[in-house]
């Protein structure tokens, strides 16, 4: 399935299991895991994440899709870009550039639905699916604008 | 001091994320909520340590690790030690002018759960705090030793069922009171404290942002909706902090030098605990003719200490 938006070589390449981990024998002790590959030339908050020089130590280099059961679908014909969803996604993963919500980032949602329950648009704009389900598909089934109640 | 703007969510979702994905806290888990807030606040370089609980064990898993930043993983009491132990070198190195970047923004965090900052971590934190290190240390306040399958801690509240506080037939769950640790640290007359809360993200941003620019140690309790040992759906987590903010279970306030106490918010309607207890498992049993007494119990309490906070702001000491 889609990796979601501004995936890169390096983003989510693995799967976190238990062959990638090693024994407790094996830990060394104080032992440093650099973040990057190279020392960085400025401050990494002035360096967007599809140029950095991710390690294989860093877990963006992980995935852990194999957790989801259910997925969030974008559907941007109604986002306001408002960036709730980005703001309280506990996985760094609604990806926003410039202002705009671009899309999901697949390798490192998680599924919890946060995303869905805090989008204030009518209908919303994110929407949960079956893993299986494919984006067109569930695109296809994106429901009406709810009216409002008669009190 | 370079600092990101956060004037609305647009501005804010510019930053360049330093808290990466794939690590392991449970779907929906606040910690990170919490944890990407505030990092992407600033834009400063930051020594960050970690007392050991769940951000710690989930995010450093060997040989991974989620941070872009300098990051220390520490023991269960020591995160303030360690992060004070940082601050003292690197203050130190600049008088002798051994830093390789001496007018480079360093700040300096630690992050540990109510657990190891209540309970165990408690005077490794105060000695921190009387030493006056240049330093912030935020609480992730879950109300339980959720790393090692949900013990109740001196922040659990009343009522609530932990594994070692159960509620059944003889108990209605933990029986002594939350521990005031927001009003202890203020008497610490540590130069910031605050309460703060990921739904209301602005006020979580500009309270992180001051104890940044604030000389001096800094505390903040953050309140941190677990969705295991609480007992929600994972996608309810921003619902249940929204309740427990507008129920005032947790107000948000700030107390500055100790004295002067600011509220950051004011629910426009508060709604009574009950509907925050009745949206967790953790408070199912309260709801049994035997022990509603318990709920009259906590309102009166929530009562109180609202009026306590408003008399404060307002007598200015
Ligand atoms: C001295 C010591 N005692 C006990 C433990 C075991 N331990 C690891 S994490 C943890 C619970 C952490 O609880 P808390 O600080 O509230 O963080 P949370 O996991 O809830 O975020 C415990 C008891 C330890 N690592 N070190
Ligand atoms: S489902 Fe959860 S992890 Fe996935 S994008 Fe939405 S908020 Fe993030
Ligand atoms: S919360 Fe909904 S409307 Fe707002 S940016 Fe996300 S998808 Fe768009
Ligand atoms: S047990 Fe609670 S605090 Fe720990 S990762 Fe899960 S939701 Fe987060
Ligand atoms: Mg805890």
């Amino acid at each position: 399935m889609s990796r979601g938006v501004l995936a890169t070589e390096k983003r989510g390449v693995r799967e976190l299991g238990a062959e990638e981990f090693v024994g407790w024998d094996e830990v060394q002790q104080g032992v440093v895991l650099p973040s990057f590959n190279s020392e960085l030339k400025e401050n990494v908050s002035h360096i967007r994440p599809e140029e950095r020089d991710y390690s294989d130590f860093n877990s963006y280099t992980a995935t852990v899709a194999s957790w989801r059961v259910i997925k969030p679908v974008y559907n941007r014909d109604i986002c306001i870009d408002c960036q709730n969803c980005w703001v309280w996604c506990p996985d760094t993963s609604i990806i926003s550039r410039d202002k705009q919500m671009l899309g999901i980032d697949y390798d490192h949602c998680k599924g919890c639905g946060v995303c869905v329950e805090v989008c204030p648009t009518n209908p919303k704009s994110l929407l949960m699916f079956a893993e299986a389900e494919e984006i067109d598909e569930a695109l296809a089934k994106w429901p009406e604008k709810k009216k409002k109640e008669n009190k | 001091m370079a600092i990101t703007n956060i004037k609305n969510l647009k501005e804010f979702s510019t930053v360049n994320e330093r808290f990466e994905g794939a690590h392991l806290l449970c779907p929906g888990c606040a910690h990170s909520m919490i944890v990407r807030e505030l990092m992407n606040a600033t834009d400063d370089n930051l020594v960050i340590a970690t007392n050991t609980g769940c951000l710690e064990v989930s995010t450093a898993v060997y040989p991974y690790t989620s941070w872009d930043t300098s990051w220390i993983h520490i023991g269960f009491e020591n995160a303030a030690t360690a992060v004070a132990g940082a601050e003292a070198m690197y203050k130190a190195r600049k008088r002798k002018g051994t830093l390789k970047d001496p007018d480079a923004p360093v700040k300096f965090v630690a992050f540990g759960g109510d657990g190891s900052t209540y309970d165990i971590g408690f005077q490794w934190l105060s000695g921190a705090v009387e030493r006056g290190h240049d330093f912030t240390y935020i609480c992730l306040d879950n109300e339980n030793y959720a790393n090692t399958g949900g013990q109740r801690s001196s922040a659990t509240p009343t009522g609530a069922h932990t594994s070692t506080a159960q509620a059944g037939r003889v108990s209605y769950g933990k029986k002594q009171k939350k521990k005031d640790l927001v009003a202890i640290m203020a008497a610490h007359g540590a130069p910031y404290v605050a309460q703060l809360s990921p739904n209301k993200w602005k006020s979580m941003a500009k309270g992180f942002q001051k104890a940044l620019e604030t000389e001096g140690p800094c505390f903040i309790n953050t309140v941190s909706a677990c969705t295991t040992e609480w007992k929600f759906d994972p996608k309810d987590t921003i619902h249940i902090t929204d309740l427990a903010t507008d129920s005032l279970m947790f107000p948000i306030y700030e107390i500055i030098n100790g004295t002067e106490l600011n509220i950051l918010y004011r629910p426009k309607n508060i709604i009574p605990v009950e509907e925050y207890l009745a949206a967790q498992g953790r408070y199912k049993h309260l709801f049994k003719p035997e022990n509603r007494h318990i709920i009259e119990q906590i309102q009166k309490e929530v009562d109180e200490k609202w009026e306590y906070l408003q008399r404060r702001e307002e007598a200015r000491v």
